[in-house]
């Protein structure tokens, strides 16, 4: 069974398609494969078993009655746990919504089963999306696939490590200031933080709307652009879904990239990145060169800007959405309270984590009679700039590479306490979310401790077709997508 | 702009979290740390730059008005930590004053 699971997701559903395996033998080869290794290295809160097996049986009773199953017929996919699943717990890593069963699918689960995906668990975040290690989680931890040690990243951490372990060929995770792509970099693997509006954020529970986007995780370019193909389009459940068709990514990510012009911004190989990593990015430039792009360096002055603007906008949106948790409609409430605020009061502190307070307050502070002007007004004009840096570098390159992160994965522990040194590595890709272009975060090979090195390309808004082409030609180039991690 | 641990309760307050004395100690300093971040904002020149809520641009818009279905009371209830059935709605401690 171990070749199953080394299959990709465009080729488990070519084969189910064809009759050539089933679906019910192709989610048995990923259970046992996550009963094996998912112990280890606990990227899973919930495997849901039961429901992933009457929907394979589905997609095999499909095939048998001569249906297309869909485009990712008997693919195993893991959720991050921000993300309603109807009749199966959501938790969001947080104490506050432990066993909290939605009575709803979100718009890319019914997207995904549709197309006949089987849903096979769901995957440990921090708290709430907040966090750049998975360590703010309440319910468990979850080890870096490469070297038990570290942290996968986060806050998408769970789906980074099941895709990077091969416990499935593809997870959704959600990207509000990194939180795909960060953790896709530790963990040696491809992540996509597509355009601002590109997929449906109905039923993923909201952190910063105007920031918030879901995207894949998967080893190779293939299996991004069927998946996005599924989750892409217009929905009109989320206010903020742009008003496009899906794109056919699959066709539009192939071709050489001759001519392609290539802008490294200055800023973002600033002090802070170490010289391992500046130097993986640098090798990138130079294979990049020799299939034929043109490289030139470039100014984004306001980029220092960006994560002072990120941490006031971020909080200051989550400090609003989380207002909702005040244990009345549901999750857990706190007992023996005296008033509405009483009970409010006492179910947020016991129910919320550290980091997650952390943020509530500080967004409250940003938006308090005051400060509104000084902190959060301003960030918001900041935030303009910003975006008109990436307009104005847009203007003379195609693409952006920069580092993904400043270092390899670090230590479990190591920065748990220390919350500025957390947030700092996510300095390279809060810009796309407060900017809403879309980003992928790209394997780039191993430091000298085998940790993977991630590299960032950016593009402008609906340049995914783009992005997944430059990264095909790189992949392709090198063989770091066919290695994996010894478990 | 600073903030001291009464600061720090206050705006607990205003957020709905009893903060305990240990939790205003350890993250006093933590919050300050990054307001310290946010002042080098007053720096940028952002005189006559509009503010960005969104970065594409967003429409609110009317659906039409047809009545579509929504979840089921009972579905929605089935979720609440504590509710009351026979009147069908989710119980909350008192809320005005007066007898209980």
């Amino acid at each position: 069974m171990s070749e199953i699971t080394n299959l990709t997701a465009t080729e488990i559903a070519s084969a189910v398609r064809e009759g050539i395996v089933s679906a019910v033998d192709i989610l048995d080869a990923f259970l046992d494969r996550i009963a094996d290794v998912d112990p280890h290295v606990g990227a899973f809160l919930i495997v849901t078993s039961d429901a992933a097996r009457q929907a394979a049986t589905a997609v095999d009773a499909k095939i048998a009655a001569g249906i297309d199953p869909g485009k990712l017929a008997g693919v195993p996919i893991a959720i991050k746990d921000n993300m309603c699943t109807r009749g199966i717990a959501t938790t969001c890593a947080s104490k506050l919504l432990d066993g909290f069963i939605p009575p709803y699918d979100a718009t890319v689960i019914t997207r995904l089963q549709d197309a006949g995906a089987v849903i096979i668990g769901k995957t440990n975040l921090d708290e709430f999306a907040m966090g750049s290690s998975c360590e703010n989680s309440a319910l468990g931890v979850t080890r870096n696939p490469w070297d038990l040690s570290k942290v996968p990243g986060g806050s998408s951490g769970g789906s980074a490590a099941a895709v990077a372990a091969r416990l499935v060929p593809i997870a959704l995770g959600s990207d509000t200031g990194g939180s795909i792509r960060q953790p896709a970099a530790f963990c040696g693997t491809i992540g996509l933080k597509p355009t601002y509006g590109m997929v449906s954020r109905f039923g993923l529970v909201a952190f910063a709307s105007s920031l918030d986007q879901i995207g894949p995780f998967a080893n190779t370019v293939d299996d991004i652009a069927l998946v996005m193909e599924v989750l892409s389009g217009h929905d009109p459940k989320d206010s903020t879904s742009l008003p496009i068709d899906a794109p056919e990514l699959m066709k539009a990510s192939h071709g050489d990239i001759k001519g392609l012009r290539i802008g490294i911004p200055d800023e973002y190989f600033a002090d802070g990145i170490s010289e391992p990593v500046r130097e993986a990015v640098m090798e990138v430039v130079d294979k990049l060169v020799e299939l034929g792009a043109v490289v030139s360096h470039l100014s984004m002055p306001h980029t220092e800007y960006t994560l002072p603007a990120y941490y006031i906008v971020a909080p200051a949106e989550a400090s609003s959405n989380l207002a909702r948790y005040d244990g009345v409609r549901y999750g857990n409430r706190a007992s023996k309270t005296l008033s509405h605020e009483d009970l409010a009061e006492k179910t947020r502190e016991q129910g919320f984590g550290p980091e997650v307070k952390r943020r509530i307050l500080i967004g409250t502070y940003a938006l308090s009679a005051g400060y509104y002007d000084a902190f959060y007004h301003k960030a918001m004009q900041v935030r303009t700039l910003i975006q008109q840096d990436f307009v104005k570098a847009f203007e003379h390159v195609d693409v952006l590479i920069t580092p993904t992160t400043p270092t390899t994965a670090f230590g479990i522990g190591e920065k748990s306490d220390d919350p500025l040194a957390m947030k700092l590595s996510d300095i390279c890709t809060l810009s796309a979310n407060l900017a809403g272009v879309p980003g992928i975060s790209i394997p780039a090979g191993f430091d000298d401790e085998g940790l993977p090195f991630g590299v960032q390309l950016l593009g402008p808004a609906l340049s995914e077709a783009l992005l997944l082409k430059v990264s095909r030609a790189y992949l392709d180039a090198t063989n770091w997508t066919d290695q994996e991690p010894v478990l | 702009m600073a903030l001291s641990p009464d600061d720090v309760r206050k705006v607990g307050s205003l957020a709905r979290l009893a903060l305990t004395d240990d939790e205003v100690e350890h993250l006093t300093p933590q919050l300050n740390d990054l307001i310290a971040q946010f002042e080098r904002l007053q720096a940028v020149d952002t005189s006559g730059v509009p503010a960005m809520s969104h970065a594409v641009p967003v429409v609110a818009f009317l659906r039409e008005d047809v009545v579509v279905p929504s979840l089921p009371k009972a579905v929605v209830l089935a979720m609440g930590p504590e509710v009351d059935e026979l009147l069908g709605g989710f119980v909350v401690p008192q809320v005005l004053a007066g007898d209980a």
